[in-house]
């Protein structure tokens, strides 16, 4: 083992699924010591590339050498012996359980439990103190906030021994608070000499913490380069292949009448949990209100509720005067036929049947509009005629209206369900996370395409969790912590840190903001 | 990372045939030829058991029309079964709608007997229609409503089913004239004709409800495929959170669905009660209704499918009956082994070969080069 030798280095790595080549001949280095960012868009194959190296799938070729020495891995155990840990996106633990179980899950070490766990504890607090992980290793996971969780998972790593450690989109459920925290853990990792490698599609982050970047693009590696010498604009334009704009192009609101009006709403689901507490909001006409939040403070709640798919538990909602709350007019399908879009926050769940081909899902919620229907029958071929249109206006590819919805990439996925929406040209568009999963370019063309709804003078609701997201798309911010709005402000006047104070619950940042609007 | 596996996970499509045709006959021959060994052990030809269950369920004439009959039962609870699997549902009680539309079939031959055919054949299977679908109703409305497992309900009300037949049967419409459990015999101005008094063939069972059968066929082809009621069926089926989301109601769908689900099953009635026993009995439903599911799943819930998995159970009766005959060692017990290892090998076991046969293909199916997106 020299000092020379790259902590990981990959060799022309090949793996294909079927006739899908989802790595091409990818080589990868990775310095000992650093923090390596990984970027593509949705699909690029970081995934893929790091489940080989963890051990999830096997290379079809090319090898993968660790600290100089060439390692055969076969499943996780190899990997983990290797001294490569992983954080997934999704958590791996036992809400049940304590800290300290959970790490030592899998690794009790003898039959008498109680004393393991007594030296896992001194050797967990050791790790504690060594990278500033402040976690209670008595507490349950279950009761602990997100961003505790992921130490938990990053403790775990370490406490295997973890030499490499890889994190995939680990900022997606944090605020940027947490997310600033995690870094400074990031970098105490570094600084004890531990390699970090970073995947994400967020540039803002790349940007911010790591020291090298590879670049994928459709199932190859098309550049590394140093952080200091690229830019947001430029690792944009590698992963697209062609350059894009990051920031959304929009005239001022003109804000007109209030279409709208969300009074006292409250909801309390069926095992009596608050999901909603004394809403208030105004959808104007000609404008875009964001929504800000860390996910699960009602946000999902909300949408639903306006989408007619939850009936409120108290509080009004106005709809050019009209009271919907009460009325025949509050569900589902009488709500598209006043003038009501919704793009849901999970097309996976609700906004797609993944196994109904294209033309299928091009009707869903509008099956029984006359032009579908030729008296008893469904008209087939009105709805792929429609598809079709949808797919040449919103450039869907597959051009194929017989594919089957789960055969899209998210991003053409979202496209569906967005034409699908916005071509009945409703009056109304709830949209939530209208860019999750969607690569950039797709990015582009939605926000686009809002901009153009709002500037024909809807009213928009847009629900994200990506804060840049609802800056550069919103004309008003509202922000939910806990089922209740913080706040709201305009959004010229509201800057990251304020958003993510108001995110985590903190009510005078937008003291000062509120007296503006 | 979950979305990457679900996009690499199924790049090549698997072609209809590998899926519809090849995987079941797969299934079939498995199911053949751990049969072929079980006979094989109890000290017989299976081969020559094969010969004489295929002579027996095609063979002659006659053993055509056995056949076709029994199919007709099997089409009728495979489509039951089919329609509610659309919907998201198993529904296991098309045995207990079976005889429910029994009953409603023997009340309007028995007391109605005064129509002339024309008119009784429409309110027999209206009745057979509507009791089935009534008993549907109940199991429905607790699943959509009050959230009980409709598995659960739908056996139960099996058995309440058979209690009701025999207490019918035993108490009430007992023919005062008999001893046995069953009614007095329906008058033959209310039979439902047979097929060979139409077509020139051997007096066989086979009636008119077979082509009733294919009728219904056809129609659910319709239903599912082709209105707004099996779309939101479908919708319901695969994804109720979607159909929530598209203002669709998943617990009106799921009544209408096993309403539906029921009226089919109970047409069972129409066949065995109408067209051959001629009165009420005890246990006419036979199995059909369990059998149903096999003939759904084997079918992959596509009339087309059903017809043919309900033809190769008609089959597996008929020449099973034949076969207890002509073989001396294999008797009526072992021609039920040799159904229900098709029925565990195309029902239950229906994705052991599944994987396999898949990953055969897409090493040999010409290699299409695909981008990665």
């Amino acid at each position: 083992m020299s000092e020379q030798s790259p902590a990981l280095e990959l060799r022309r790595i090949n793996k294909s699924f079927g006739p899908v080549h989802a790595n091409k001949d990818i080589s990868l280095s990775v310095d000992r010591g650093s923090i390596h960012g990984i970027v593509g868009e949705n699909g690029a194959g970081k995934s893929t590339l790091m489940s080989i190296v963890y051990g999830f799938y096997q290379a079809d070729s090319g090898d993968i050498c660790v600290n100089g020495q060439n390692c055969h891995i076969e499943n996780p155990q190899s990997s983990i012996e290797a001294g490569i840990g992983m954080v997934h996106q999704h958590f791996m633990l036992v809400d049940t359980f304590t800290v300290l179980e959970n790490i030592v899950l899998g690794v009790e070490g003898g039959y008498r439990l109680s004393a393991g766990l007594a030296s896992a504890r001194k050797e967990l607090i050791r790790l504690e103190k060594e990278y500033a992980l402040e976690v209670n290793v008595d507490a349950t996971v279950g009761d602990l906030p997100v961003g505790l969780r992921q130490r938990v998972e990053i403790l775990k790593a370490l406490y295997r021994g973890a030499e490499i450690l890889i994190l995939d989109e680990p900022t997606g459920v944090l605020t940027p608070q947490e997310a600033d925290h995690l870094f400074r853990i990031l970098d105490t990792l570094r600084d004890q000499g531990k390699t970090v490698i970073l995947i994400t599609h967020k540039l803002r982050e790349i940007m911010a913490i790591t020291d090298n970047v590879s670049v994928m693009r459709r199932g190859e590696m098309v550049a590394h380069v140093k952080t200091s010498e690229t830019s947001k604009a430029a690792l944009a334009e590698l992963m697209v292949g062609r350059s894009v704009l990051l920031q959304v192009e929009k005239e001022p609101a003109r804000p007109k009448d209030t279409l709208v009006a969300v009074r006292n709403l409250t909801y309390i689901d069926a095992d009596d949990v608050p999901r909603l507490k004394d809403i208030n909001l105004d959808l104007k006409a000609g404008e875009i209100l964001g929504i800000a939040g860390v996910s699960g403070n009602g946000q999902s709640e909300l949408l639903e509720v306006l989408g007619g798919m939850l009936t409120p538990t108290s509080g009004s909602i106005r709809f050019e005067g009209k009271e919907l709350v009460g009325s025949k007019a509050f569900a589902a399908r009488n709500l598209r036929k006043i003038g009501f879009g919704h793009v849901p926050e999970d097309r996976h769940r609700s906004g797609l049947v993944l196994s109904f081909s294209a033309n299928e899902c091009t009707v869903l919620g509008y099956h029984d509009k006359p032009e579908y229907n030729r008296g008893l029958r469904l008209d087939r071929r009105a709805m792929v005629e429609t598809c079709q249109t949808y797919i040449e206006k919103y450039d869907v590819r597959p051009p194929d209206p017989y594919l089957k919805a789960s055969g899209f990439s998210g991003g053409n996925q979202q496209k569906l369900v967005l034409a699908r929406e916005m071509e009945q040209n409703p009056d109304v568009l709830l949209v939530g996370q209208p860019t999750r999963g969607v690569d950039i370019g797709a990015i582009e063309f939605i926000h686009k395409q809002l901009i153009k709804m709002r500037d024909a003078g809807k009213a928009i609701l847009v629900v994200s969790v990506e804060i840049e997201e609802v800056m550069s798309l919103a004309d008003r911010i509202a922000v939910m912590f806990d089922g209740g709005i913080v706040g709201e402000l305009a959004a010229s006047e509201a800057t990251e840190a304020q958003l993510g104070l108001m995110m985590a619950g903190v009510r005078d940042a937008s003291s000062g903001a509120k007296a503006a609007v | 990372m979950a979305e990457e596996k679900v996009k690499f996970g199924a790049p090549l499509k698997i072609p209809g045939w590998v899926n519809y045709a090849l995987i079941p006959l797969v299934n079939l021959i498995a199911a053949l030829l751990i049969s072929g060994v079980v006979i094989l052990i109890i000290g017989d030809n299976p081969i020559e058991a094969l010969k004489v269950l295929i002579y027996g369920a095609f063979g002659y004439p006659e053993a055509v029309g056995y056949t076709l009959y029994y199919t007709t039962n099997f089409i009728f609870t495979g489509l039951a079964v089919a329609i509610a699997f659309h919907c998201g549902l198993f529904n296991i009680g098309a045995e207990g709608q079976a005889a429910l539309g029994g009953i409603g079939v023997g009340l309007v031959c028995l007391y109605m007997d005064w129509m002339p055919l024309w008119m009784i054949i429409p309110f027999a299977m209206g009745a057979a229609a509507i009791f089935g679908a009534a008993w549907a109703y109940i199991p429905a409305y607790l699943q959509a409503k009050r959230g009980s497992h409709i598995v659960i309900t739908t056996i139960m009300f099996n058995f309440i089913a058979a209690s009701l037949m025999t207490y019918l049967l035993v108490e009430v419409l007992i023919d005062p004239n008999g001893q046995s459990p069953e009614s007095r015999p329906i008058i033959e101005t209310t039979w439902l004709p047979y097929i060979h008094e139409v077509v020139s063939m051997p007096k066989t069972p086979l009636n008119l409800s077979f082509v009733y059968a294919l009728i219904l066929s056809a129609g659910f082809y319709f239903l599912v495929w082709h209105t707004r009621w099996g779309y939101e069926i479908r919708v319901v089926g695969q994804n109720e959170t979607a159909a929530r989301y598209a203002g669709i109601s998943p617990s009106k769908n799921i009544i209408l669905a096993m309403m539906i689900s029921g009226a089919l099953a109970g047409f069972v009635g129409v066949n065995e009660i109408q067209g051959v026993h001629h009165r009420l009995i005890l246990d006419f439903t036979g199995g059909y209704g369990f059998a149903g599911i096999a003939v759904a799943l084997m079918g992959r819930n596509h009339p087309i499918g059903i017809f043919l998995a309900a033809l190769l159970f008609g089959a597996l009766y008929q020449g099973g009956s034949e076969l207890a005959f002509e073989m001396k060692s294999i008797n009526k017990e072992m021609v039920i082994v040799i159904q229900g290892l098709i029925i565990l090998f195309s029902g239950a076991l229906e994705h052991m070969f599944r994987p396999k046969i898949e990953a055969i293909y897409r090493r040999f199916a010409p290699a299409r080069p695909v981008e990665a997106r």
